[in-house]
């Protein structure tokens, strides 16, 4: 979003007279001073630290003679307890902890943060050198606690007391058991975060900002402005907390405080030059990261002559060789002298926007990222995260020694916090990091939407609209978009309980099955969209691959895979093959995909809705036929799907009138109606990604009492007519409808009518389905043993007529087969085909009452 | 004749005086953009500004205003750069105030620094487009419509002679530029200036420009031999020059695939690719300077020679992009136009359909629907279902090539933009038709389906012969299908995909019914069998008047462009019908037949100028219909086997 940008100018401008103000006193100042402006035009965000507790203030320079190095004009308080002119101690300001005399300070060395920028600058001033001093906006100088950072208005002291607070007392309130594991959730959260530094040894606290700025509104928004000053600052905090707790811990360095989540910005478009020098946080994809870098801060130079060494700072990326020899004069007798020369790592990294965050019809951006330290090689390219850190902005320079300037900034971000977000996808639980985020005025229209009554009606017919009719297999499709709750029976030894609702679409060609599949694939955020025909079971699953260049083994993951959490559309059901659609088998209920496959055995989670077309065998549909005979499915499979649908062309002349009005209005809408109804689309999706995210009814008393009542009926009506009409898949298919339903009204509970809508849909879908065409009647054996029961009962039956009829032809050792089959048939009322005679024939044989040997039947 | 002033000369020194006037408010940027919108109002002043679409770039004033029509093919990063800068003399101390809006290098003086800590400095972001010509334009439409601004390039650039043409700007296949030459042979690059200085606009569209670098067939034969740097063409053997335009307002409304038209300031700096090498070489020590690889570092920043920079002061989408109409409909001058030409349609539609009807060996019922196709257009799309979209089906050509190859050679004549795919097993496996991303380089290499709105893409599949597809060939083969079922193309960004929704005509050209889909498959029932395909279809081209063709051109664009409805009545009537017939054939009537007659009627109203349909319109579109079908099940009975 462009912005005014005289206006975003002046926040950068602010800094850059900081900026100004450096690089007057650089022009004499010694070369240690220069690095103060370092490179980028954020030093001046970066200006005296003259705030620092008023003890480090009062007692400056009695260090000074102990600095080996010469002019290094570091006026700082650190008591001397250890070797200070050691690289390690170029630090943050966290150093001047130290000040405050604890045991367990001592051998815990600070470790500079490159990702704060050059922090070490801060140090270079302090309250008694003249320049800085004026700067210090301040009442009082002498009263630190009146003093801010300069540019700023951060009060180091009381910034670091609200923090120290924060940490001490915050607890979160809107804490979920499952989010953090062991944690108590009644005690300080970050508390117990240090007792855990402490006892694994990784110093690093990672802060969420969203529970800053829940604490302390003012802290979280100066954290956000100003993070080179303000995260420093929270380092000092912690590790005086932590030492104070833990005086006999040895870390490795000292804490270094990571804020994540900041809630600014979260999208890379729009960022926009007011951004510049913020905390902030964006989310994407990696696209490449580079070689680890080992960056030089600081070269280390000997004379050859009098073995004088000396330091230099990294200046603008370059290092100024000095070429005279401060101890015995000599010129270019100074050797670099690498291994004592300090090395920072460093990695670039390319962000590219992600997918769903980006408007249609345009190209992705990408964003670079610097990372330190132990931060490089955390990520590799195709992984999404979260990216937290400093947006930094830096002119580039044609040529140093012309004028001439290129008059574009190269942007990169300094990354403090990774949070990867598809790392949890294969391991299961946690999908908070997934959730879209919604603002608050998004939220409420959501939930006013759910508030009416006819939200369901609403819903459904926002789907896909261009389509005709159809109201109940939009319905169905709707509630399979908003899914049952996950239940979770691990502890019992049943795993997880399928959420997923899935559904079969079957029917004439031409009856925009093909057009709905399409739409939810485009609705859903990660919909995945497949033809049978050219899908193999290597396609839809995972396979193993070498990579060309690592000779590694990679597993690439396939449609049903990558659909997890999503839905996966299969057009053409009827035309895979065998040995593809077994592999749904177990996708369908389990959830899971096994593999084991050139050395590599996993389970994969895939937990995916499937949404399948398929047309009948005779290219129409055949309504005296069953849905098994029509299109040639194994029951196994059908039986896994919770809601199976005709779509059959209506014969039917209100029908064709109405289709006809539909699809000429769609011939000549105005353009802004269509706008209208692509404004639904987004909304629906919005709608729908929150009910998933944050709504998981559970049944209530009511609710299960009526699927009881439910359940028992339909088997009620089987046993009537001796046979079972019902199963406990098909109990299990209501419950998660009904869940479903409850979800699409933002409900927590699932009540009767959520039943009744489920119970309604159910039977509707069976009725469409699983209708016997002899007899009329739902029979839900057609899709669970692929024989209706009438069929069934009918078989037998002829088998008993046809024992009847030979016994009474007394013993008679053998018959002909054709005499046999006339008379049979003339002694039946109802017609018997042959098929129907042989199958009666070999149901007696397998009663082992007889054999039929060519064209003669033999008794036993 | 207005002299030529400085706002095209030297627009840096308009914009430096109102930067100057204004200085401390930010609102110069707004007068400067206004001042120009001023200009290029005036009695066609747009006609004035030289177009890097037909002078090359070595011909045109670095810093002058040019305009450039193009097409997005990719945009890359917004960039942060310095909007208002201050130099400061150090020896004086003397402090200037500068802009850095539309450069791209910050000026300075010889005795000036810039001072890039100054209060004063201002950052502005920026977008950068990666654009190209639009692929596939037809030579005819590349034509500049001012003679005057060649008498101004040859006062201004002193060329030696007009004779010495400049090298052309693009370059098609090469039997087009023969076919151009036998066409117009005595049409030459001179004798069109003279022709035309009159001023007659629609008179002067002169397609040929004298092909004077024979190189440029090369590069077709030999794609080993191709420049070094991949200009990235969506289409094979395009030329013409690439260009990164700097969009200063506005961006978030343009798209990938959107033609353009931008009016600018040209920056040929040769400073801009020194810097490169320069930053190379540093780059060992500088980390800021080594974040990006080599080759991103090409793509990003080219030499400007071979790239040129535009820094946009005016862009406008375009609605289409033939020449020979005015570029905005809704205007008062151009509704005169529309007007004037919509009175004398049905002649010219009567003369189209003759033409087409000869040129497809006389069968009229595949010219009708021939004109159908052309003037078809996605309007709308409704969820995922486009509407609008006629891909047609033309079955029962003749096996050899000569025909297909003629026939888009009409087609090529009569639409702005074009190009003909050759179906063969060679072309589905080697070529790239879906554009993908280069995480390299970071950026998006283009395919042959990346196509601006509207340009007709002909299938040739009548060279498809047997053999095995290979991944790429299978991927190529999807992809053009969900091309025309759904109207979009699914961009290969590797670790995801991202659809693209397009505009394209597609026209197949097939012996039986062709493996793709189509929205209707006509069988093509030629009545006349010329001995000599060639010369039969020379001379039809050949016999066509320039302004005739032109009206082609001109109805084929404009009809597009028009509204339509349906009144309540006709809706009626069309519901009744429906019903009727399927009580009569409930097997055989669909509701995609219903679709496809609506599609028909729709392109058939529009065909006569009429914005709504008519019952009889409705009733010869059933009628065209039920022809059509009567014609495909003809060809059922004769060859079963084929469905």
């Amino acid at each position: 979003v462009p912005r005014p940008a005289s206006c975003s100018g002046r926040r950068f401008k602010r800094r850059l007279r900081a900026c100004l103000c450096l690089a007057a006193q650089d022009a004499r100042s010694p070369p240690s001073q220069k690095r103060r402006t370092d490179d980028s035009t954020s030093t001046g965000d970066l200006q005296p630290m003259p705030t620092s507790p008023p003890a480090d203030v009062q007692s400056p320079s009695a260090p000074d003679a102990l600095f080996s190095s010469p002019p290094q004009f570091r006026h700082s308080a650190i008591p001397l307890d250890f070797d200070i002119s050691s690289p390690l101690t170029y630090g943050t300001p966290s150093s001047r902890v130290e000040g405050t005399p604890r045991s367990g300070v001592r051998g815990t060395p600070v470790r500079q943060r490159p990702d704060l920028g050059s922090v070490r600058k801060a140090r270079q001033v302090d309250l008694h050198s003249d320049g800085p001093a004026e700067d210090v906006v301040a009442t009082e100088q002498s009263l630190g606690q009146k003093l801010v950072i300069w540019g700023t208005d951060v009060n180091v002291a009381s910034c670091k007391e609200k923090f120290q607070r924060f940490l001490q007392r915050f607890i979160d309130p809107l804490a979920k058991e499952d989010e953090d594991v062991g944690l108590d959730l009644n005690e300080p959260r970050y508390m117990q975060r240090l007792e855990e530094i402490n006892m694994v040894g990784e110093p690093f606290l990672n802060v969420n900002c969203d529970h800053l700025r829940s604490f302390d509104e003012n802290l979280y928004r100066q954290l956000i402005c100003y993070p080179q000053e303000v995260i420093p600052t929270f380092d000092m905090a912690a590790n005086e907390i932590f030492f104070d707790r833990y005086p006999d811990s040895i870390l490795e360095h000292q804490i270094q405080v990571r804020p994540y989540n900041a809630l600014k910005t979260r999208n890379m478009r729009s960022l926009n030059p007011e951004d510049i020098d913020q905390l902030i946080t964006i989310s994407g994809m990696v696209i490449r990261s580079s070689q680890l870098i080992p960056e030089m801060q600081e070269a280390f130079f000997k004379c050859q002559v009098c073995a004088f060494t000396t330091r230099v700072e990294i200046d603008r990326g370059r290092i100024a060789e000095p070429s005279v020899c401060k101890n015995c004069n000599t010129t270019h007798s100074m050797a670099l002298i690498h291994n004592r020369s300090m090395f920072s790592d460093k990695q670039m990294i390319k962000l590219q926007e992600s997918p769903e965050d980006m408007p249609a019809g345009q190209t992705p951006h990408t964003l670079v990222l610097f990372a330190h330290n132990d931060l490089v090689d955390k990520v590799q390219p195709g992984d999404r995260v979260n990216v937290t850190g400093i947006y930094r902005a830096v002119p580039m320079r044609v040529n140093p020694r012309v004028s001439n300037v290129k008059s574009v900034y190269k942007t990169h971000i300094d990354v403090i916090h990774y949070r990867k977000t598809d790392a949890k996808r294969l391991h299961g639980v946690d999908e908070e990091t997934e959730q879209k985020m919604f603002t608050e005025e998004r939220v409420e229209i959501l939930k006013e939407l759910s508030k009416k009554p006819d939200i369901y009606e609403r819903l459904s017919s926002a789907l896909a609209p261009s389509i005709y009719e159809h109201e109940d297999i939009k319905k169905g499709i709707l509630l399979q978009l908003f899914g049952g709750s996950r239940k979770d029976f691990t502890h019992t030894g049943r795993g997880n309980f399928r959420a997923e609702i899935n559904i079969l679409l079957c029917g004439d060609p031409g009856t925009s099955k093909s057009q709905l599949l399409q739409y939810v694939y485009n609705l859903v955020p990660r919909g995945q969209y497949t033809s049978g025909k050219g899908s193999s079971a290597v396609g839809l699953t995972a396979y193993v691959t070498k990579d060309p260049e690592t000779r590694q083994l990679v597993l690439q993951t396939g449609a049903l895979v990558l659909s997890d959490n999503g839905i996966c559309c299969i057009d053409e059901f009827d035309k895979m093959n065998e040995s593809t659609r077994s592999v749904l088998h177990e996708v369908m209920e389990q959830q899971t995909l096994s593999i084991a496959k050139a050395g590599i055995i996993c389970q994969l989670n895939a937990r995916t809705s499937i949404l399948a077309a398929a047309n009948p065998i005779e290219s129409q549909w055949n309504p005296k036929k069953t849905t098994i005979e029509n299109i040639q499915l194994p029951h196994t499979l059908l039986s896994r799907f919770d809601l199976i649908f005709l779509m059959l062309d209506p014969r039917d002349e209100a029908y064709d009138r109405r289709l006809a009005r539909h699809l000429v209005s769609l011939y000549y809408q105005s353009a802004e109606k269509m706008e209208e109804e692509y404004m639904d689309m987004a909304v629906l999706r919005d709608y729908i990604a929150y009910a998933r995210s944050y709504v998981n009814p559970r049944l209530s008393e009511e609710a299960s009492q009526a699927l009881i009542e439910a359940y028992v009926d339909m088997r009620k009506i089987g046993s009537g007519r001796g046979m079972v009409s019902a199963y406990p898949r098909q109990l299990e298919s209501l419950i998660r409808l009904a869940e479903a339903h409850a979800k699409v009204r933002f409900s927590e509970k699932v009540e009767t009518i959520d039943v009744e809508e489920a119970k309604r849909l159910h039977r509707e879908a069976l009725k469409q389905s699983a209708t016997d065409p002899r007899t009329g009647i739902v029979d839900i054996s057609i899709l669970t043993t692929g024989m209706s029961a009438t069929a069934r009962k009918r078989k037998e039956e002829l088998a008993q007529a046809l024992r009847k009829l030979i016994q009474s032809k007394g013993k008679t050792p053998a018959l002909k087969y054709q005499q046999l089959f006339d008379d049979l048939r003339a002694q039946s009322d109802t017609a018997v085909t042959k098929e129907m005679f042989e199958e009666a024939l070999r149901a007696l044989a397998d009663d082992d009452f007889l054999t039929v040997t060519g064209k003669t039947v033999r008794l036993l | 004749m207005p002299c030529v002033a400085d706002w095209l000369n030297n627009p840096f020194s308009i914009v430096q005086g109102i930067f100057a006037q204004n200085v401390p408010n930010s609102d110069w940027e707004k007068k400067v953009t206004e001042y120009f919108k001023e200009k290029l109002k005036e009695n066609n002043a747009t006609n004035w500004v030289p177009s890097l679409n037909d002078v090359p770039v070595h011909y045109l004033k670095p810093n002058s205003l040019v305009k450039f029509r193009c097409m997005v093919q990719d945009m890359f990063d917004p960039e942060f750069y310095m909007g208002v800068y201050e130099t400061v003399d150090p020896n004086t101390n003397a402090r200037v105030l500068h802009f850095g809006k539309y450069r791209d290098v910050a000026e300075c003086g010889p005795q000036q620094e810039i001072d890039l800590n100054s209060t004063q400095t201002v950052t502005s972001e920026r977008q950068t487009f990666y654009c190209v010509p639009v692929p596939g334009e037809s030579a005819w439409s590349v034509v500049v419509l001012n003679p005057q601004f060649y008498a101004y390039i040859s006062a201004n650039q002193a060329r030696v002679s007009p004779s010495t043409s400049y090298t052309p700007s693009r370059h098609k296949r090469s039997y087009e530029e023969d076919e151009d030459m036998d066409l117009h042979p005595s049409k030459q690059k001179e004798q069109h200036m003279g022709n035309s200085s009159g001023g007659d606009i629609h008179g002067c569209v002169e397609p040929k420009r004298l092909e004077t670098e024979a190189s440029a067939g090369h590069h077709l034969i030999s794609p080993n031999c191709s420049p070094p740097l991949d200009l990235n063409f969506p289409l094979p053997g395009e030329k013409g020059p690439a260009c990164l335009v700097k969009v200063y307002e506005s961006w978030d409304s343009f798209k990938v695939n959107d033609v353009l038209e931008v009016y600018g300031i040209l920056s040929v700096d040769p400073v801009l690719s020194i810097v490169n090498n320069e930053e190379r070489d540093s780059s060992a020590l500088d980390p800021m300077e080594c974040m990006d690889t080599a080759e991103e570092q090409r793509v990003r920043s080219p030499p400007a020679s071979l790239v040129p920079r535009i820094h946009v002061i005016l862009a406008q989408k375009l609605q289409h992009i033939n020449p020979l109409l005015p570029a905005c409909l809704n205007e008062e001058e151009s509704k005169t136009f529309v007007s004037n030409f919509m009175s004398e349609l049905s002649p010219v539609r009567a003369e189209l359909l003759g033409f087409l009807t000869h040129a497809l060996l006389g069968d009229s019922l595949a010219a009708e629907y021939l004109i159908l196709h052309l003037i078809s257009t996605v309007y709308a799309r409704r969820d995922v279902l486009p509407l609008g979209k006629f891909t047609v089906n033309l079955s029962g050509c003749p096996r050899n090539s000569i025909f297909t190859e003629h026939i888009y050679r009409i087609i090529q004549q009569l639409v702005p933009a074009s190009y003909r795919l050759q179906m063969t097993i060679e072309n589905m496996n080697h070529s790239r038709f879906i554009p993908h991303k280069d995480y390299a380089a970071n950026r998006l290499v283009s395919g042959v389906l990346q196509l601006a709105s509207n340009t007709s893409l002909v299938v040739d599949e009548t060279q498809l012969e047997q053999g095995q597809l290979d991944t790429t060939g299978v991927h190529n083969v999807t992809a053009l299908g969900n091309l025309i079922t759904w109207q979009k193309v699914d961009y290969d960004f590797n670790y995801h995909q991202m659809e693209f929704p397009c505009n394209i005509n597609v026209l197949i050209t097939s012996e039986g019914r062709s493996l793709l889909p189509s929205d209707c498959q006509v069988h093509l029932q030629p009545q006349i069998i010329p001995p000599n395909m060639e010369e039969y279809m020379n001379s039809l081209l050949t016999a066509v008047l320039p302004s005739v063709l032109n009206k082609f051109r001109i109805y084929l664009s404009l009809l597009r462009l028009l509204d339509y409805s349906i009144s309540d009545e006709v809706t009626k009537a069309v519901e009744e019908d429906f019903v009727e017939m399927r009580k009569n054939d409930p097997e055989s009537i669909t509701a995609d037949d219903l679709h496809r007659t609506l599609l028909v009627a729709r392109f058939l109203s529009l065909s006569a100028g009429q914005t709504t349909l008519s019952r009889e319109r409705w009733l010869r579109a059933k009628q065209l219909e039920a022809l059509r079908k009567a014609r495909l099940q003809q060809q059922t009975c004769v060859n079963g086997n084929e469905l």
